[in-house]
């Protein structure tokens, strides 16, 4: 398989989700998995199941997978490449006498 | 994220260079991600071991299964339920992984019952009787322990993220196992003796567990090279060996092993070696429970079928509502 193609193919059967869990409060959602389902209600509460049995999480986002979009192949894609050029976005990059406090 | 790597140039986008930049990533101990270019063995290597080790949870559910209507107490009906819902979710995880590699889960359904993927020996031996579900618990899952905890590391990311909840898991399914059989051998004789003759019949599968001896394992040594694999079969047997002796002493149990013995030089225990024609005709399907195993997965599919065919129909009424009511 191509890395290009669709990481996820669906033939017949439930859709494919992905599931998202709220560890504690103050935390954002982060990516715990996948999983088919029906619907968004099924997708929710076999979520819970699968996901959360001790305590894991707080809340829960469930997506279609096929809605996700997302950028190319491997991180040394050339989308990420602007990020890279641009040294003044870091602190580090503007020089600042030891002296001077709190900065 | 550091100033050093943000500033630093990503490497050249070469398509011809996508090879080194997968060794260089393993080489690295970086993860590989699903939607990276990788060896077309890398990911075939990957979706048979996962796909394995999904449908090993999956089968592994019925040897424990099978008790829980029997267990003696509310308590240990509680802690089976538990477990057998764990193994479940453990065979959803790590199809969840194998299907960021492409795979299709009703494909990987279909192969392991029509028998065309394997899962673990292990679960091709019969549970006799209730020590057997706390055996399982002390040497299957701590053997399952084992093999897994460096996973965690695998060079796969999303199966080394599996790995890591499984294992956190796995821990409450070795410790209730051990508790169960603390309790019975402070019991009567004739609980201590099934403890014992649980042992016997678990002990040496249990060494099957981690595999082929090392010669005679083909692929270890390139799956290795991938880091998908940390250690070798036998250096992991060893340490399972090693592991297990004193919690036997502990317990009061006999490992029916005539061989072994601690070895003073080497720091580790010397033991004698399983029935590798034995591990051979059970994989190949001739094990004592392999046909039940499997016409158990088989029929409880078939017999699901209407709820599948049920929830979809419900979830095309409510959306088709849905819509309507959106139109309205």
């Amino acid at each position: 398989m191509s890395a290009d193609k669709p990481q996820h193919h669906e033939k017949q059967g439930w859709p494919l989700y992905e599931v998202f869990v709220r560890g504690k409060r103050g935390l954002n959602h982060v990516h715990v998995g996948s999983l088919h389902a029906a619907d968004d209600a099924m997708a929710l509460t076999h979520a819970r199941d699968l996901y959360t049995r001790r305590n894991e999480g707080v809340s829960i986002w469930v997506v279609r997978s096929e809605h996700i979009a997302a950028s190319t192949r491997d991180e040394k894609d050339p989308f990420f490449a602007p990020s890279a050029d641009k040294v003044y976005r870091h602190p580090t990059f503007y020089d600042i006498p030891d002296d001077v406090p709190h900065i | 994220m550091t100033t050093t790597h943000a500033a630093e140039a990503p490497p050249p986008d070469a398509p011809d260079g996508l090879q080194e930049h997968f060794d260089a990533t393993i080489a690295r101990d970086q993860r590989v991600e699903p939607r990276d270019w990788m060896p077309d063995g890398y990911r075939r290597t990957l979706v048979r071991q996962i796909a394995q080790h999904a449908h090993s949870e999956i089968i592994g559910m019925q040897p424990e299964g099978e008790w829980i209507t029997r267990a003696p107490s509310l308590r240990r009906k509680a802690i089976l339920f538990a477990k057998v819902q764990d193994e479940a979710g453990h065979g959803l995880y790590l199809y969840s992984a194998a299907e960021t590699l492409g795979a299709d889960r009703e494909d990987l359904t279909r192969r392991l019952i029509e028998g065309r993927q394997k899962y673990s020996s292990i679960f091709n031996y019969p549970t006799l009787s209730f020590a057997d579900v706390g055996v399982i618990g002390w040497f299957v899952d701590g053997a399952a322990i084992c093999n897994q905890v460096p996973l965690c590391r695998s060079s796969y990311g999303p199966y080394a993220r599996a790995m890591v909840r499984i294992c956190k898991e796995e821990s409450f399914h070795q410790r209730q196992g051990y508790e169960l059989l603390m309790t019975m051998m402070r019991g009567t004789d004739a609980q201590r003796e099934m403890v014992q003759d649980a042992v016997n019949r678990w002990w040496w599968p249990s060494l099957m567990m981690f595999g082929p001896p090392d010669d005679a394992s083909p692929n270890s040594a390139r799956s290795m090279a991938w880091k998908i694999k940390r250690h070798s079969n036998d250096e992991l047997r060893r340490r399972f060996v090693d592991m297990t002796v004193p919690q036997a002493e502990k317990l009061g149990v006999t490992l029916p092993d005539p061989e072994l013995r601690w070895n003073e030089e080497s720091g580790h225990h010397d033991f004698g070696t399983p029935d590798w024609d034995e591990l051979m005709r059970v994989i190949k399907g001739d094990g004592p429970c392999n046909d039940r195993r499997m016409e158990r997965r088989r029929t409880a599919h078939e017999e699901g079928a209407w709820v599948r065919e049920a929830a979809t129909a419900h979830a095309a009424k409510q959306a088709a509502r849905t819509e309507k009511g959106a139109a309205a």
